[in-house]
């Protein structure tokens, strides 16, 4: 229950904070008349950090194809995963790493093989006046400063891991968190001095929380894969949705939205 | 079970099934327990360190509660002042109100942008990310339990003793603590006892206020929480013990509540 | 003056109340509920603030238009229905709470405390919890926790009152006992207490006071109808005449030594009045008044006759005898030398 209170929160400060910036729409679409005769109701699951783009992408859809209705739930990818295992209603998951999707993989409840449609890097995320005056990754383990991170076990833990091997640098968060919207609120409300949070989340956040880009964050890229699921009773339209989401469509909002090419 | 003649036989078959309702997802977490890696998981330093920190804080903060509580329910019971009810209201509003949202208002309170956040750094005292902050959050909830349960038996045990007490020359001090505070001893018991319990689950309000790191503020809920993400079977490992801490605590003290019940009289 | 001076009005309470008790005396006050027995018993030990008034003891004020001496300050205990023995602590530590609470050490208190159960008689039940103890012994104990805290003031708010009947009269006898020589107020609707407890009586009516004085003047010669039922007592006002009194239920013959013409007052006790269902031969020195049954009330072990003017307790057999209803007609006689006449 309280793990639903905190996904609640999170979305709403993602999506609170996304209305000051939410993503440019996709060109308007039209209808295909080859199709339109795609009908049906499907599920999303999709990671937290998918709220706002998948959301937008769901919406496009539905008006592409009027007969199709889309449900999404978002949440942690490990959750989603127990989830699907203990037989929730998914026909489409998109998660944050592979290791989640490999979980399901090997409990033979994918349908065909999953596919990468995003890369998602970590960004410095500071309040907007920056008070423990941060440039690089290394500042982040100076003395004085207040950093919060993910906890390893999450994948944008496990990232900011391989980048401290990467550049040596060790950190000392005060905060090891197990959710990547609990680090982006503890920054925007000014109680960490920085973060290490997705760049999707930096975009999305607005002018809530500063931006700083570090070259080595190229070091640890979490790869987005998504897959249709066995179970689903609708394997059309999941597979249409899947495509649309790699199609150049989709690729475009998740792109406006600071995703990387898959 | 004898089934006494002023319960109707259907009134028994709801409270079981409410039983079930209740004792059921318990027992199945048993089920879900791998018990040959039990013990090795539930002794990794991570585990360990989690326990010993909840143990700690939640003593501190049944402390706390005791400390601040009894003077907060003597004052409700034992006087009237205008606003008396919005006060109380006010004093259990934690009872009701989601634990994240009770981490909100603690951080702003004494957060770092809080209210008194800018006294505190003056005086160089942090308490954002730090134990004290765990202490706090757990405070913060469970007291309300404490108040509630003490403000009632302070009400039903009248104020009779304390007045015979007064007139044999006894002063409000002297009152206080020979008279006033023996008679509720089972009260404040039973209620500690439940602060202790609610601060050891509380969750949302430590991860909101106080953060999750290992040792400092990752008690064994929110360790129980970052577990789920890789390794559920220590996940469940730690739910259990968690479970049997709580009834150890909630079973030994309602028996020498019992006991200092009986011996009162 | 030594003692209590003592007015207050609490207007919730319809209380208006002014009184005096000199030192060293035991005042009675006598009523029926409501009059504000418990309320003056609250008033002096100070666990209620009047409205208005003041009182102080022996010059040192209790309350008053800017002061207000806290309850624990007055040396004023206050022995109630209930024994209220503390039920976490032992009979003896109960009895030592006074002499602990003025600083005494622990040795000192338990020896007063021990010296005090030996006089109520209670010492066996010192190491006894107050749930172990009959009501008789609770009351006992309690007594003795009220004297050993030394009060300058003893008040008792019907200490009988609770208790069986078969322990009263003893009771009655260790508190006359232990009260003698004391400043003390025992408020009390049974007659027999202020009787023997009390030096002086205060009647208090639900207007105030009715009458007050010496107590076996005012319970066996009371000018007030109320004093007198409250006594147990027939009082017939009139007007003197030559050998008797001239009174509602007609001419009661008496021995008399007053002034004819002045007021005066004849006393009956009720059992000393004989009920007839006919009307009795007339005799000298024998009262007849008839008079229309208008209740019968069984009290105890008598049944009480009631008429307009007159009661008489009759045993249980005599009243089956009669087959007395509300209604029905009846004599009331009376000896005139059962007649107490006195003065108004």
């Amino acid at each position: 229950m309280k793990k639903i209170a905190i996904a609640a929160v999170a979305i709403g400060v993602v999506l609170g904070a996304a209305a000051c910036s939410s993503p440019t729409p996709a060109a308007s679409p039209s209808p295909n008349t080859t199709t339109d005769s795609l009908s049906g109701s499907i599920t999303v699951f999709g990671a937290a950090s998918l709220t706002t783009t998948f959301t937008a992408v769901a919406a496009d859809f539905e008006k592409l194809h009027p007969k199709v209705t889309i449900a999404t739930s978002f949440a942690g990818s490990a959750d989603l995963v127990t989830q699907i295992t203990a037989g929730a209603p998914a026909d489409v998951f998109a998660s944050a790493d592979t290791k989640n999707m490999d979980k399901l993989t090997s409990a033979s409840l994918i349908q065909g093989t999953p596919v990468n449609f995003a890369t998602n890097v970590l960004e410095i995320a500071v309040p907007p006046s920056n008070p423990a005056n941060i440039k690089d990754f290394a500042d982040l383990a100076k003395p004085g400063v207040t950093t919060v991170i993910c906890a390893p076990a999450v994948p944008c833990g496990a990232a900011t891991v391989t980048i401290e091997k990467a550049t040596g640098v060790t950190l000392t968060p005060v905060s090891e968190e197990t959710a990547v919207t609990d680090v982006l609120g503890k920054v925007s409300s000014g109680e960490a001095d920085a973060g290490l949070v997705y760049v999707t989340d930096v975009t999305g956040a607005g002018s809530a929380v500063k931006g700083i880009t570090f070259a080595d964050s190229s070091k640890a890229i979490n790869t987005y894969p998504i897959a249709a699921l066995k179970a689903s009773a609708t394997p059309k339209v999941a597979q249409a949705f899947i495509d649309y989401v790699t199609g150049k469509v989709g690729q475009k909002v998740l792109a406006d939205a600071g995703f990387g090419k898959p | 079970m004898t089934i006494s003649s002023a319960v109707p036989r259907w009134i028994v078959v709801i409270a079981a099934t409410g039983a079930v309702f209740v004792l059921l997802p318990i027992v199945a977490m048993t089920t879900r327990v791998d018990w040959a890696q039990f013990f090795p998981l539930i002794s990794s330093p991570a585990s360990r360190d989690a326990l010993l920190l909840s143990l700690r804080t939640s003593l501190a903060a049944t402390a706390v509660c005791v400390v601040l509580g009894v003077p907060m329910s003597l004052v409700l019971a034992r006087t009237t002042f205008p606003g008396q009810r919005v006060v109380r209201a006010l004093v259990l509003l934690p009872l009701v109100l989601p634990p994240v949202i009770g981490g909100i208002a603690l951080l702003a309170a004494y957060g770092r942008m809080g209210v008194l956040g800018q006294t505190f750094q003056v005086l160089g005292i942090q308490i954002a990310f730090s134990t004290t902050a765990v202490v706090l959050a757990q405070s913060f909830v469970a007291l309300p339990f404490l108040v509630l349960s003490l403000e009632g038996a302070l009400r039903i045990a009248g104020t009779r003793y304390e007045a015979v007490a007064a007139t044999l020359g006894a002063s409000p001090s002297t009152v206080l603590w020979r008279v006033t505070m023996p008679l509720v001893v089972p009260a404040i018991l039973s209620g500690a006892v439940l602060s202790f319990a609610r601060a050891l689950g509380e969750f949302g309000a430590t991860l909101t206020f106080a953060g999750s790191l290992q040792g400092v503020t990752r008690t064994l809920p929110l360790e129980i929480y970052l577990q789920r993400e890789t390794d559920p079977d220590a996940a469940v490992a730690l739910a259990l013990v968690l479970v049997v801490v709580s009834l150890l605590v909630v079973g030994l003290t309602l028996r020498t509540s019992g006991i200092a019940r009986r011996s009162a009289l | 003056m030594t003692g209590l001076a003592f007015h207050a009005t609490v207007a919730a309470r319809r209380f208006d109340l002014a009184l005096d008790v000199p030192e060293g005396a035991t005042v009675a006050i006598l009523g029926p509920n409501g009059a504000g027995k418990s309320t003056l018993l609250e008033l002096v030990a100070g666990l209620l603030r009047p409205d208005t008034g003041a009182a102080e003891w022996n010059g040192v004020p209790f309350f008053g238009p800017d002061v207000w001496l806290p309850p624990h300050r007055r040396g004023v205990a206050l022995l109630a229905q209930e024994a209220l023995l503390f039920p976490h602590l032992t009979v003896l530590e109960n009895v030592a709470f006074g002499p602990r609470s003025a600083g005494q050490a622990r040795a000192t208190s338990r020896e007063t405390a021990l010296r005090w159960l030996e006089e109520v008689e209670a010492a066996e039940l010192a190491a006894k919890r107050p749930g172990e103890l009959s009501g008789g012994q609770a009351q006992r104990v309690a007594i003795a926790r009220a004297l050993a805290a030394d009060p300058a003031l003893l008040l008792l708010d019907e200490p009988l009152a609770a208790l069986d009947i078969a322990v009263t009269p003893t009771l009655r006898r260790m508190l006359r006992r232990v009260l003698a020589g004391r400043t003390a107020i025992v408020v009390t609707h049974e007659v027999l207490d202020a009787l023997t407890l009390a030096d002086r009586v205060v009647v208090l009516g639900r207007g105030g006071v009715v009458e007050q004085g010496d107590t076996r003047e005012v319970l066996e010669r009371p000018r007030h109808p109320f004093t007198a039922e409250l006594a147990g007592l027939n009082l017939l006002l009139g007007r003197v005449v030559e050998g008797g009194i001239e009174t509602a239920v007609g001419r009661v013959s008496a021995e008399s030594t007053l002034i004819v013409g002045a007021r005066g007052g004849a006393a009956v006790r009720p059992s000393a009045i004989t009920v007839h269902a006919t009307e009795p031969d007339a005799r000298p020195g024998l009262n007849v008044a008839r008079a229309e049954v208008s209740d019968v009330e069984p009290r105890g072990d008598v049944i009480r006759v009631r008429s307009a003017g007159l009661f008489a307790d009759l045993t249980p057999a005599q009243a089956a005898a009669l087959d007395l209803v509300p209604g029905s007609v009846a004599w009331f006689s009376f000896a005139a030398d059962d007649v107490s006449l006195y003065g108004l």
